[in-house]
């Protein structure tokens, strides 16, 4: 099994979040999270990260062959987890080319391949960028900052293309972008799918899954997967809202 | 803030010094203590004319009666002056090498430990370097080249030998020697440090530079140096300096004067790496600096960068005094303090012209339990019409024991005058730290980058080919591991 998350149970500030959560995911595959605001999908999203904030009550986490909580936030990332933010946080006088570089040799280092020089990462970017019509200039800029929602939401997918995850959660990636730039976004997607690595989407919205067809869709209330199924699910969702599985 | 940064944070107080290592060479020195006699014993060890002995007693008899400055946050023993040695060159040392073959290898090699190559084969390409051991200048680089084109860069000993009219009309222009008593002391025991003229109109084709080294135990070291830019010129340069762990304090006292004529300009770069004591805040130097530029004629411009990471105690203001109309003074300054490190650091720009202009941007880091102080002062004279200032004051704190001030004052007399003043205190970031972790980076390597984003305004001012040098400084200076 790929990732593996058996009878997950989260709490923060004395407040349980997740509730016996379970979740397989098999390489190649493309997995949808649904549900309405509070459900928990975020903090499955952290959670999975190795964000520090939260307390594991119970449960196990398996992911590609090791007990995940035994890795930290870096450790998982060199492993090859992607979270895209919903929020990707600014960070002032850091340019994004070498905060990059030095990503893509992390994770390099632990794979034990030969780090990747300044000269072949320009090419590499420049090119993952232009298919992603991402402007040259802006990589000269300092990550995220004084992005619009857009350019964020883009260059997470960039850094996605760049680092070329085993598994690449993307939560709430669709938030804030209008039909041009969520376009530009699943594309982006679409073109990184392989048979060997996976997707695990989260939204709110069904319409990003107009762009990215998932095989598998599971519904998400209160801390919990209370329904799984195919994408007819999104459609039902579309039409009736979550009420009825509440 | 977690755990897990705790840790870190921890690691990377253990700082480690690399250029702590003594050089073990025979010294000549005078007995400890300060009185006339040893005033009189470094006068004739330099040759001096007598006009230079006296304007050095002069500043001794000043001194006696003056008191140490109290206005910065600082708190340290009582300095002993009579504990001290004035004076350390290495034996032999009467005269100034006329080239390497006479400079003892222990030197050499000592440099190129630093990574100062002085031998000619090895000169750093485009920056030409004087350096300075205790108490005497070794050698000077690429001195050949710059006099072709008039420029005098010599030590200060030499200056005073060789260009006697400059140093008469110039040293102690800017900084009066009964200014306080830092600068009284160092004008009655200066022993080297450089000087620099560069004549109308001609732009200094390369970097000039001077390495201080500290090497004598309980031995001050009183640098002097002296920068004239005549009309029309201009000049960029830079100091480095370095001391070995010692668990005494030791006290530098530095005085640095700058003069730029009309349309000249000067830059000054200083990385400031003296040896800043252990975990403990035992040992470290005490950096006790004045340094003072006049733009002297119209549409002149001074500019100052500094990257303070070394000392025990850093009480330094780089100041500019704004005379010529339109003239420019900027100061730039990243100041880190770490473990017990104190550092109280600013500057003073003082409008005297009408249209004059300056900037200040200051970021001070402070991590384990160090004390970091802004201090600042800025004053528009009466006749200082349309003048501005915009000062920056940014505080990062890494950790919870240390300490961040910001002192700013603002005295106008001309009611034209523009004044912009924007100041910030922050922690370090834990989302910031998820993300570049997220992306694959350790946790130190995600600090250092952050800090040295939040530097880049001041760190991009440094001369390309110290640039990389002072990104690196700063990562040293943060990292517990690395060196």
């Amino acid at each position: 099994m790929f990732l593996e998350i058996k009878d997950l149970s989260v709490k923060i500030e004395n407040k349980n979040i997740l509730k016996s959560l379970n979740l397989n995911i098999n390489k190649g595959e493309v997995h949808a999270i649904m549900g309405p605001n509070g459900s928990g999908k975020s903090t499955l999203a952290n959670v999975l990260a190795g964000k520090e904030d939260y307390e594991i009550l119970n449960g196990k986490i398996n992911f590609k062959d090791n007990d995940l909580f035994d890795l930290n936030i870096e450790e998982r990332a060199q492993e090859g987890m992607f979270l895209a933010f919903q929020y990707p946080v600014e960070i002032p006088g850091v340019n994004i080319t070498p905060f990059l570089h030095s990503a893509i040799n992390s994770k390099r280092k632990r794979m034990n391949e030969e780090e990747i020089d300044n000269l072949s990462f320009a090419k590499l970017l420049k090119s993952k960028a232009s298919d992603l019509g991402i402007n040259i200039d802006m990589l000269k800029r300092s990550v995220n900052t004084g992005f619009s929602g857009g350019e964020k939401k883009r260059y997470e997918i960039l850094q996605m293309s760049i680092l070329n995850p085993d598994l690449a959660i993307l939560d709430e990636t669709d938030s804030g972008l209008d039909i041009d730039a969520l376009k530009i976004v699943t594309d982006g997607v679409n073109k990184l799918k392989t048979k060997d690595n996976s997707f695990l989407i989260i939204t709110h919205y069904q319409k990003l899954l107009d762009y990215i067809k998932p095989d598998y869709v599971h519904v998400m209330v209160n801390g919990s997967i209370v329904k799984s199924g195919g994408s007819e699910i999104a459609a039902e969702i579309e039409k009736d809202g979550f009420q009825k599985f509440q | 803030m977690n755990s897990e940064t705790l840790n870190t944070l921890d690691s990377l107080s253990k700082n480690k010094y690399k250029y702590g290592f003594v050089t073990d060479i025979d010294a000549d020195k005078p007995k400890k203590g300060l009185n006339e006699d040893i005033i009189k014993f470094i006068s004739s060890k330099k040759n001096e004319p007598k006009w230079m002995l006296d304007w050095r007693l002069k500043a001794y008899s000043k001194w006696k009666k003056m008191k140490e400055p109290g206005w910065a946050n600082l708190k340290f023993p009582k300095i002993d002056y009579q504990d001290i040695y004035y004076y350390s060159a290495p034996k032999g040392f009467d005269k100034k090498p006329k080239d390497l073959s006479e400079v003892d290898p222990k030197l050499i090699e000592t440099y190129n430990k630093l990574g100062i190559p002085l031998e000619e084969q090895k000169v750093l390409a485009g920056v030409a370097v004087d350096v300075v051991f205790d108490s005497v200048s070794v050698a000077t680089t690429y001195k050949g080249e710059l006099e072709k084109l008039g420029i005098i860069f010599c030590s200060i000993g030499e200056a005073i030998q060789n260009h006697p009219d400059l140093i008469k009309k110039y040293l102690g222009s800017v900084i009066p020697p009964g200014d306080h008593s830092f600068s009284a002391l160092n004008s009655a025991v200066f022993t080297d440090g450089s000087f620099v003229y560069i004549p109308e109109g001609v732009k200094c084709p390369m970097e000039l530079s001077t390495y201080f080294r500290i090497n004598a135990e309980n031995t001050g070291q009183f640098e002097r140096t002296l920068i004239i830019a005549d009309k029309g010129s201009y000049v960029s340069y830079l100091e480095g300096c370095t001391a070995p762990k010692r668990d005494d304090n030791q006290l530098h006292a530095a005085n640095v004067e700058l003069i730029a004529l009309e349309g000249a300009e000067i830059k000054y770069s200083t990385v400031q790496n003296w040896y800043p004591g252990d975990e403990e805040g035992k040992g470290g130097i005490y950096n006790f600096v004045t340094k003072r530029g006049l733009c002297a004629g119209k549409n002149s411009k001074i500019s100052w960068t500094q990257v303070e990471t070394g000392s025990a105690i850093t009480w330094k203001y780089p100041s500019c005094i704004l005379k010529g109309d339109n003239s420019i003074g900027e100061f730039y300054s990243v100041a880190i303090t770490n473990n017990f490190q104190q550092a109280d650091t600013g500057t003073k720009m003082t409008h005297i012209g009408k249209n004059t202009k300056s900037k200040i941007i200051s970021k001070g880091i402070s991590l384990g339990k160090s004390q970091n102080t802004y201090r600042g002062e800025v004053s528009f004279l009466r006749k200082a019409d349309k003048a501005r200032n915009y000062t920056q004051c940014d505080s990062l704190l890494v950790g919870n024991k240390c300490g961040a001030h910001t002192v700013p004052y603002i005295d106008s007399k001309n009611n034209t005058a523009v004044i912009e003043h924007e100041a910030s205190t922050s922690k370090i970031n834990e989302d910031q730290l998820y993300y570049c972790r997220q992306r694959g980076l350790s946790h130190e390597e995600a600090v250092s980058l952050i800090v040295n984003g939040f530097c880049k305004q001041v760190l991009q001012e440094l001369p390309m080919e110290f640039a990389v040098e002072a990104q690196k400084l700063v990562s040293i200076s943060l990292e517990g591991s690395v060196g």
